[in-house]
């Protein structure tokens, strides 16, 4: 497996400082792995932290920036960061409005964002949390780990952070994060593995002719493989899937994600597919959302994500917003 | 292959004697045996790992080990309880991922309950691994039977505090006999659980490394037939 990197120890530092070259309007501290908006922490408002592991880009250290994120804490491949990077980044952003962190359902991510919470409290830092736990491939019970997070992930970033550069208090801004992350549902396929720098090679083996339905974020294997697909015969399983547990009566932001490895042009035939099944549905569509948000490094294949928005939700989602992965207004 | 790396001098615990008085050297010694252990074992987590997890667990934890390695040869603390404790705090800072904070709370949950003794006895040192094995066990939401490093270290404790703290040899034959028993499992907590039914058949990362630990653990103490050996170490601790 040919990869564009030095040594697999070093891939994340080495993107970090890229990402540094590339983007002055943000501070990216390479050595404690954190990336903060340069003007933090922006006085009267609330500030949100992300992180996760690596390997998911531009999630999140794409999404720092006025409208979305005050800082993303990357953790090593596929990874959760330390609760050191989180306890830092709060620390960098809070104006004394409070830190919203906003964690994926991971073991890891819940474990370490919940130690950084008790000890960034413990410095005084006003901590509110969101869990995004979308993904309709998981069962969700008590006696699993739960839905894992995925694409829902840059609709809660996004339409929270809009609230915050409002000037909204902790309470509400958490509140609306909860309520978008209740409201959106994701399902996802793949096909083919990814390979992780460590690994070199695929995570798991998926023969030619097959795909993989329900997968994650990680490079874990799905919940069934199946003879190949056509986009639209994705797309009916998929929405299907997801319109089972979320049944919307309001418009839907649309996400049609790639894995990493599909290229746009596959991407848009497919939300044109998703469009299509959502019609037949009658699910009506407020806006759309094509490209390759939420990865897993070099896997090949999509995810859909859909959010119920009302009028308040839409307006957020519409507003500005200005980071090296998503850019739109003013 | 390249010998010892520290604490060489011990004194205390030998060969599986009865009545043990447990130093800070010996607690020194277990983490630097456990730090070997999962350095030559690295690959095999990670090989595991990507079977039913994301393929991180070899190197997640040689990373957290390394470093607590690395502290350890700066300075030894001076109770058993100390050593334990930082040696967690240590894990929790640098392994990430749910492994950090689970051993790391293992760790300095035992290392609390030894309190501030000397030297403890292995009996002591039961009753403290119940302590830190029941906190990870409430931090995960896991119970016996999910497929976690629950299942080996609940038998690993069991037989330790059956023998009254002596038999470090049965805690890690027991501990090793419990992962294996995972391969049958269906895993109800972690990454694996994602899998469903897809999980079984495969051993569970996570108590893989639970048992190199308490097989460092009668390493440390000088238990005959101990895999943990420290060939292929790095007593530099790298990074």
């Amino acid at each position: 497996m040919r990869m564009l990197i030095n040594v697999p120890e070093s891939v994340v530092p080495d993107a970090l400082r890229g990402m540094a070259a590339a983007h002055p309007e943000l501070h990216v501290d390479v050595e404690r792995r954190v990336v903060v908006r340069r003007d933090a922490p922006v006085a009267g408002k609330v500030a949100l932290v992300s992180g996760g592991g690596s390997g998911h880009e531009p999630l999140h250290g794409g999404f720092v920036g006025p409208g979305m994120l005050d800082a993303a804490c990357p953790g090593e491949i596929f990874t959760s960061p330390v609760p050191d990077q989180m306890v830092a980044a709060a620390a960098a952003v809070d104006s004394g409005e409070g830190v919203l962190f906003v964690v994926k359902n991971y073991t890891g991510d819940v474990l370490n964002f919940d130690m950084a919470a008790e000890l960034a409290e413990d410095e005084g830092v006003r901590i509110g949390k969101v869990l995004v736990e979308d993904d309709v491939a998981v069962t969700d019970s008590t006696h699993t780990a739960g839905r894992r997070g995925t694409g829902a992930t840059l609709f809660v970033e996004k339409i929270a952070g809009a609230l915050a550069a409002e000037g909204a208090p902790l309470e509400r801004v958490e509140a609306v994060a909860r309520q978008v992350a209740d409201s959106a549902r994701s399902f996802g396929v793949a096909l083919s593995p990814c390979s992780t720098p460590s690994k070199g090679g695929p995570m798991f083996e998926l023969p030619a002719g097959e795909l993989e339905l329900g997968i994650g974020i990680h490079g874990e294997p799905g919940r069934e493989r199946r003879p190949m697909m056509t986009s639209g015969e994705i797309a009916d399983f998929a929405v299907d899937a997801v319109l089972e547990d979320l049944r919307p009566e309001e418009p839907v932001l649309v996400l049609v994600n790639g894995m990493g490895a599909t290229p746009l042009l596959e991407l848009y035939g497919f939300c044109g597919e998703v469009h299509r099944v959502l019609a037949e549905r009658r699910i009506p569509v407020a806006r759309t959302l094509v490209g390759n948000y939420v990865t897993s490094l070099d896997m090949a294949g999509a995810s859909v994500t859909l959010c119920r928005a009302d009028e308040e939700l839409l307006r957020l989602w519409d507003a500005p917003v200005q980071t090296a992965g998503l850019r739109w207004g003013a | 292959m390249s010998g010892k790396v520290t604490n060489e001098a011990g004194g205390s615990g030998e060969g599986g004697s009865g009545g043990r008085e447990l130093d800070a050297a010996f607690f020194a010694r277990w983490m630097t045996a456990s730090a070997d252990a999962v350095a030559r074992e690295a690959d095999r987590l990670t090989e595991l790992d990507s079977a039913i997890g994301d393929a991180d667990h070899g190197g997640n934890m040689r990373r957290g080990f390394e470093a607590v390695r690395g502290e350890l040869a700066e300075e030894v603390p001076g109770t058993p309880g100390a050593v334990l404790m930082t040696a967690g705090r240590k894990l929790v800072s640098t392994v990430g991922g749910a492994s950090g904070p689970l051993y790391g709370t293992l760790l300095r949950r035992t290392g609390k309950a030894l309190g501030s003794a000397e030297r403890v006895s292995g009996e002591d040192l039961a009753d403290a691994l119940r302590t830190g094995i029941d906190a990870v066990a409430q931090l995960g939401g896991a119970a016996a039977g999910d497929k976690t490093m629950l299942d080996a270290l609940f038998p690993a404790v069991a037989a330790l505090a059956d023998s009254g703290g002596e038999d470090f040899g049965a805690a890690r034959d027991a501990a090793e006999r419990g992962a294996e028993e995972t391969v049958p499992m269906q895993a109800r907590k972690g990454r694996a659980s994602y899998l469903g039914e897809r999980s079984i058949g495969h051993r569970d990362p996570g108590a893989t490394s639970a048992a190199l630990l308490v097989a460092a653990l009668a390493e440390a103490d000088g238990a005959e037939g101990g895999t943990a050996g420290s060939q292929e170490n790095d007593s530099s601790g790298s990074e």
